[in-house]
């Protein structure tokens, strides 16, 4: 199977085909590869013929005068119809605003996956491939190609961040539950900022890429996944052991978002370690190097308040 | 270090009021930066010089009329809750 060939006209950004691959995929009846769908069919459509059927069928039971009536039947079968309708709408309105449908496709993981990708964290010297995978032109789902982005990670690992450091706080008798909230409101500032400056200098330098801006937004996530083994690591075993297993982790973290956004940004030729002359690969080269670079300023940023 | 997220918010609100006084005519033009200056050829090297020049305009023509209600809004809000 040759995947070289689908990924080359993949360099470009083609964003309506690629979110509108993406939300197909999720939908119909393939929504079964991201997720095991054990419904079987659509909750929306089986309420309504629920409700339809459940109408008569109450009518038919004893001491019910009321629903005998043929016209509260009516009423309620309009009212169920009503809802159904109402709430599709809110389906549709929500999903303009916040694409639940392509977020499902990022959350689709399972623990293989999450075992795996927290090793690639952590030690990403022995992973030999980083390409994605793609299938018939549609990103694979994260559960069968380690190396797609999810947004698991970054959640979960946001989470435990901000409980870490509750903790951390807590053992220097400077815990209040407010401090708790700044911490996390804190780190989401600092979160979105990054991915803003990102997708403004990817602007700025015009790559032609596919990465969406929630890929951006994974791949900012998941250096808590080091924040945490440091803070861990002060906690535990003392301050020195906070600094090495920082250290350790920021050059896993830097070489990890190198060699993957190398791929993604980078021109092919460059990619593949072929020295590009050219003012552009330059200027794409020295963004991938700072978009990396910045990872571990983050990471003591972050962090250096909680081991004292 | 206590960022909330309404700082954010008030900083992002400031540098769009930022980039939305910038006057075309009397002031970018006179250091190169105007509008009609970002002539280039076709072909996919536009430069960094011409996005940012791209980018201030279309912040001045979108933000216009958003920007004097958000500013208002603001406005009101700092003056009755400080």
């Amino acid at each position: 199977m040759d995947y070289t060939a689908a990924q080359s006209g993949f360099r470009q950004r083609k964003l309506q085909p690629n979110m509108r691959l993406r939300n197909s995929s999720v939908d119909g009846p393939d929504g079964s590869q991201l997720f095991d769908d054990t419904s079987a069919a659509g909750p929306g459509a089986q309420g309504v013929y629920r409700n339809q059927q459940a109408g008569p069928q109450a009518a038919g039971l004893p001491g019910q005068s009321f629903l005998s009536d043929p016209m509260s039947n009516l009423a309620m079968v309009y009212g169920s119809s009503l809802a159904s309708q109402g709430r599709e709408m809110v389906d549709k309105n929500l999903d303009r605003f916040i694409p639940i449908s392509k977020l499902k496709y990022y959350f689709a993981v399972d623990t293989v996956y999450v075992g795996k990708k927290l090793g690639i964290l952590v030690f990403p010297y022995m992973h030999e491939s980083w390409e994605v995978c793609y299938q018939q032109d549609i990103p694979v789902a994260p559960r069968f190609d380690v190396n797609a982005p999810d947004l698991y990670i970054p959640t979960m690992g946001f989470i435990t961040y901000i409980l870490v450091a509750g903790l951390a706080l807590g053992t220097q008798d400077r815990f209040s539950p407010e401090l708790l909230g700044v911490q996390a409101s804190s780190a989401l500032v600092w979160l979105i900022m990054e991915v803003l400056v990102v997708l403004l200098s990817l602007y700025l330098v015009t790559v032609n890429t596919d990465l969406t801006t929630i890929d951006l937004l994974a791949f900012s996530g998941y250096k808590y996944v080091g924040m945490i083994v440091g803070v861990v690591a002060g906690l535990l075993f003392g301050k020195t052991a906070y600094y090495l297993s920082l250290l350790w982790c920021c050059a896993a973290i830097f070489v990890f978002m190198i060699r993957t956004l190398r791929l993604k940004l980078l021109s092919e030729a460059a990619a593949e370690g072929k020295l590009v002359r050219g003012a552009r690969n330059q200027l794409r080269m020295y963004l991938t190097m700072s978009i990396a670079a910045a990872q571990p300023i983050f990471m003591y940023w972050l962090t250096y308040h909680l081991i004292r | 270090m206590a960022f909330t997220l309404y700082s954010l918010i008030q900083a992002a609100i400031l540098c769009i009021n930022a980039v939305a006084v910038l006057h075309e005519e009397r002031f970018l033009s006179k250091i190169g930066w105007g509008g009609d200056q970002s002539v280039g050829g076709f072909g996919d090297e536009p430069g960094i010089k011409v996005q940012l020049m791209n980018l201030i305009r279309s912040v001045r023509t979108v933000m216009r009329v958003p920007l004097i209600g958000v500013n208002s809004v603001c406005i009101v809000l700092l003056l009755l809750f400080g």
